[in-house]
């Protein structure tokens, strides 16, 4: 597997990456493709919240799918006028119960502040269309990042 | 991680020279804040006008770190950009954490 991300632009509005799962290519992959097309032209918000979105995600399979161990992720941005649509695929282990997290911020009451479990809160918080499936020993994750609409207070 | 700081009484500055705390970097981030916590000063302000890029790693670094410090001491966050700003919001962590819109002058003035 190479150790860097090979990027395959498909056309202008699409970027298909794969990558290693590794804390490392994550971060490759977020500084530097999220600043070639599709997603350089984007408005500074949507850019923030596709690289919050997408560390949690991407991050998530590292953590969870795969658990450390080697594996690898496929990720397929579309833009378009509406925002960004963003396909991931891992072969690690399934989400638990078969369905992508909630994302309850954890109790961050009293002076027991949590340390974790805000990767999912962020990503709902951001994030449209959410579609989990798992196929054939694939997880699919499926998700719209909005653009602003102007005049559109939504 | 290249973590400076700067010391003006009872105030410790200490200012993130990294353009992420992420999962690739939270636990060189909390190793090296533990060290820092070594001195004693009351008062903590991190500076993370330098930080670009924070995800949920990096906040669980940040609250770590704040455990860390005590219950007898301040840890205060200064100098967040706007997508660090967006992530201790979403998370209400920005309700938890006393927030500077800079780092207190006279302790960075001199950095470098």
């Amino acid at each position: 597997m190479p150790a860097e991300p090979a990027a395959a632009p498909l056309d202008s509005s699409q970027l298909r990456l794969e990558f290693p799962a590794a804390p490392t290519a994550v971060r490759i992959v977020l500084d530097r493709f999220l600043a070639t097309l599709p997603v350089a032209d984007l408005q500074p918000n949507l850019r923030a919240n596709a690289e919050i979105v997408l560390a949690e995600v991407l991050n998530n399979i590292v953590e969870h799918a795969y658990a450390g161990g080697d594996g690898s992720i496929e990720l397929t941005i579309r833009a378009d006028a509406t925002g960004l649509h963003c396909l991931v695929c891992d072969h690690g282990n399934a989400m638990p119960g078969g369905l992508a997290p909630y994302g309850d911020l954890p109790d961050s009451l009293g002076e027991d502040l949590p340390e974790g479990g805000f990767g999912w809160h962020l990503i709902r918080s951001l994030a449209q269309d959410i579609c989990y499936q798992r196929d054939m020993g694939v997880n699919r994750l499926s998700f719209w990042l909005p653009a602003e609409q102007s005049g559109n207070m939504s | 991680m290249d973590i400076q700081c700067r010391k003006t009484g009872d105030l410790l500055v200490a200012r993130v020279h990294e353009s992420r705390i992420d999962a690739a970097s939270a636990i060189q981030f909390k190793d090296r804040m533990r060290e820092i916590l070594q001195d004693p000063a009351p008062r903590i302000v991190l500076d993370l006008s330098q930080v670009g890029f924070l995800d949920s790693s990096g906040l669980g670094a940040v609250v770590a770190v704040r455990k860390l410090a005590g219950p007898g001491r301040s840890l205060e966050l200064a100098g967040l950009t706007a997508t660090v700003d967006k992530v201790f919001r979403l998370t209400r962590m920005d309700q938890v954490f006393t927030i500077l819109p800079a780092a207190p002058s006279g302790a960075v003035d001199h950095a470098g």
